[in-house]
């Protein structure tokens, strides 16, 4: 970074962040501008043009890879190093291989995506990455792990800040779970089989994807909340104790949730009835988290009014809790019956992934970037703009897959006054039509306040680099005069 | 214990942690390797011959299953549309599995043998020619591409490496001849799976290409296998429920 280096050296790497925080803007525009793409695909199927790299079975995991690793897990990075800095009050370890989780983490990424195009994938949701880029991001994790705790470790304060311990158990779970989700036997660089068939390939899948949602997007982002609502707010965590209570609970229940997408199928009941009363037990430390973070706001509620970031913060903190209602009301299996498989289950990830994800990254990232690049933001205007066009967004979403995902499912199973079936499989399909389309007009809602954001982002960068160039001929102006 | 024990110190937050999530996934995982019911005892099931092993890869590289499950549920309207719900040990050979999660399109698990080949290849390469609202891609690069079966020994090895019983040698073949017979039997062993791929090939004619055999060809084959290898005629309803 330019402007950078004529300061004196700063007290903590910032640069590193910097990074992370460009880069994840950069995947949520990529990751999301295909999420929307494949929405109109299944809306107009002629927008899959015969081309083999752009079918929707190929795009598909090329928008979850870049939004969840992409963008989600760069947020998680950049924050997760900002925060991992402050609270210790230590400077980050090891910088040269903070420096490799960069480029390892964006390149794997990026690499990623460009092989599910040409078809190289292990066929399995939310973990497609063939073998190879198994062991890099591995290796990525390991250096991450050693980053962070190093650091931890370097602490002028005895006690450990509570959103450390939520970024720490993200980075050892999903160390555990990439590791025993991914075993399989190679054939070539680019194709492997899983080491699991059948019933216990699927459990473990599931055990593993269920478990993306619960420490990747969850804990993780609990991490950036518990960190970002407080310093925004000017306020302490409203309990202490709380954040104790839900941070165990969290971390041992969800553990045990995966099962719930596999209800009524193959799996022994004995799994499924367990996964299903523990996600149903996952709605007190979700909602402890919720509570915590909300009621931080006590006592300074008008911050609503008045500051665009508290807005992000505490609008994501509901999506929160609502999509962790939503979850163990579908975990029931006599739910699950008519939602299992519909667009319901698109929609519910939806609610946690914009409205919770991602809007409490952004406001993360607009209470960063001042701090960061040295720069008052561009507009606060527009980052009300934003908020608007992200929230009809989610909405839009929202709505739509719920009439697509419960339409669907109770069409499946009428019957006619004779007890045949009263719809064909492609009828749902049609009546599908409507909402998607109206999906996808969410998601370019959604996208059009990302790039917004981009915008504003760009216009504040612009400004710091020129008011760092003009004290720098202040300073040269000076010196010659001297 | 105090929580201040805990974190003033992170090498204890560290183990506890692990100690903490590990637990979920020991006692919902690890027993399903272990306990015999899970997979319900049937005749019937046989790994997939090279042929329909390299249409499952071209299903799995083009990504169905994010679009079709392979999992039908015990649900009346599941039963009239698809037919028997799934067992577990109808995917035993599956790696990975493919159960999918999400039905834009219906299910597979039993389309095994209920279409023609020339309805699968016709569907594939123009969906909305037989169906006209459906939204599915086409797929006309299936019939243009000529099937790779060069690597068929890798394959079939690193599947036996997982515990596919593809025979490798004298002893692992006698004792699928045991288990499957003698013509299945063939269609496993490693030496020969480059002529049983092209026998295969040869006699059903997949893709309705006589002189060619193409990626179209391996995916119908894989298609018409599925599901329909067992014979639910030979066991009663109450059969399966005692492992459920």
């Amino acid at each position: 970074m330019a402007q950078s280096s004529a300061l004196p050296v700063e007290q903590y790497n910032y640069d590193i962040v910097r990074k992370f925080t460009i880069v994840a803007m950069v995947f949520a525009v990529l990751g999301m501008t295909v999420g929307v793409f494949i929405a109109c695909e299944l809306a107009w199927p002629f927008l899959n043009f015969d081309v083999p790299a752009l079918t929707f079975g190929r795009l598909r995991p090329v928008h979850t890879t870049l939004v969840i690793f992409g963008f989600g897990g760069s947020a998680l990075f950049a924050t997760s190093y900002y925060v991992v800095q402050r609270t210790s009050q230590a400077r980050l370890a090891f910088p040269w291989l903070a420096e490799f989780t960069f480029w390892g983490w964006t390149g794997g990424v990026a690499l990623g995506a460009l092989t599910y195009m040409l078809g190289i994938t292990q066929g399995r949701e939310y973990a497609e990455f063939e073998w190879p880029l198994d062991i890099a991001i591995t290796l990525v994790w390991v250096s991450y792990f050693a980053v962070y705790v190093e650091t931890l470790r370097r602490r002028s304060q005895p006690h450990i800040y509570v959103a450390n311990w939520f970024y720490l158990a993200f980075i050892l779970a999903v160390a555990l779970l990439h590791i025993f989700n991914n075993l399989a036997v190679p054939v070539s660089l680019t194709k492997s089989y899983s080491l699991f068939a059948g019933v216990q390939d699927a459990m473990t899948q599931w055990w593993y994807g269920h478990n993306a949602v619960g420490f990747f997007l969850t804990a993780a982002f609990l991490g950036m909340m518990y960190y970002f609502v407080p310093k925004q707010a000017g306020r302490p965590v409203y309990s202490y104790r709380l954040s104790i209570i839900h941070f165990w609970a969290l971390i041992f229940l969800y553990m045990w949730a995966g099962g719930h997408h596999l209800h009524w199928t193959s799996l022994p009941d004995w799994v499924s009835t367990l996964s299903a009363t523990f996600s149903v037990l996952l709605l007190m430390p979700s909602w402890g988290g919720m509570i915590n973070g909300i009621m931080t706001l006590s006592g300074a509620w008008d911050k609503l009014r008045s500051d665009p970031i508290m807005l992000f913060l505490i609008t994501s903190l509901s999506f929160y809790g609502m999509s962790t209602f939503e979850g163990p009301l579908m975990s029931l299996k006599s739910v699950n019956a008519l939602s299992h498989y519909t667009d319901w289950t698109i929609g519910h990830v939806h609610s946690g992934a914009l409205g919770w994800v991602a809007l409490v990254s952004f406001g993360a990232f607009y209470h960063l970037i001042p701090r960061l690049w040295g720069a008052k933001l561009y507009s606060q205007a527009l980052v009300y703009v934003h908020f608007w066009l992200a929230t009809i967004g989610i909405v839009l979403y929202i709505t739509s897959m719920w009439v697509a995902g419960i339409g669907q499912g109770l069409m499946l199973r009428s019957f006619d006054d004779y007890g045949n079936l009263a719809y064909t499989f492609i009828e749902t399909v049609e009546f599908m039509h409507t909402p998607y389309i109206w999906r996808a007009l969410g998601g370019a809602f959604f996208v059009a306040g990302v790039l917004v954001m981009v915008y504003n982002m760009v216009m504040t960068l612009r400004t710091a680099r020129r008011e760092q160039a003009a004290i720098e001929a202040k300073l040269a102006a000076k010196m010659a005069k001297a | 214990m105090r929580h201040e024990h805990i974190e003033t110190n992170s090498g204890l937050m560290i183990v506890l942690i692990l100690l903490v999530i590990s637990i979920g996934g020991l006692v919902e995982i690890v027993p399903l390797f272990y306990i015999n019911e899970t997979i319900e005892k049937v005749d019937g099931v046989r790994p997939y011959t090279p042929l329909e092993m390299r249409g499952r890869d071209i299903y799995v590289r083009e990504g169905c299953y994010l679009c079709h499950s392979q999992q039908i549920r015990p649900f009346r309207d599941e039963w009239l549309r698809y037919g028997h719900y799934s067992l577990a040990a109808e995917s035993q050979y599956d790696h990975p599995f493919q159960w999918g999660s999400k039905r834009t399109g219906p299910d597979l698990a039993r389309v095994g043998g209920k279409y023609s080949n020339q309805w699968h290849v016709q569907h594939m390469k123009a969906p909305r020619s037989v169906v006209p609202q459906s939204i599915m891609p086409n797929y006309p690069w299936l019939l243009e591409s000529d099937l790779d079966y060069s690597d068929l020994a890798g394959r079939m090895g690193a599947l036996r490496a997982t515990g596919v019983p593809y025979s490798l040698t004298q002893q692992e073949y006698d004792a699928n001849v045991g288990r499957f017979g003698k013509v299945v039997a063939d269609q496993l062993d490693i030496s020969q799976a480059q002529d049983s791929l092209l026998k295969q090939a040869r006699e059903k004619d997949f893709d309705g290409i006589p002189d060619r055999i193409t990626e179209m060809e391996a995916l119908v084959a894989y298609l018409q296998a599925l599901g329909a290898m067992v014979d639910f005629a030979k066991y009663d309803e109450g059969y399966f429920t005692t492992f459920r």
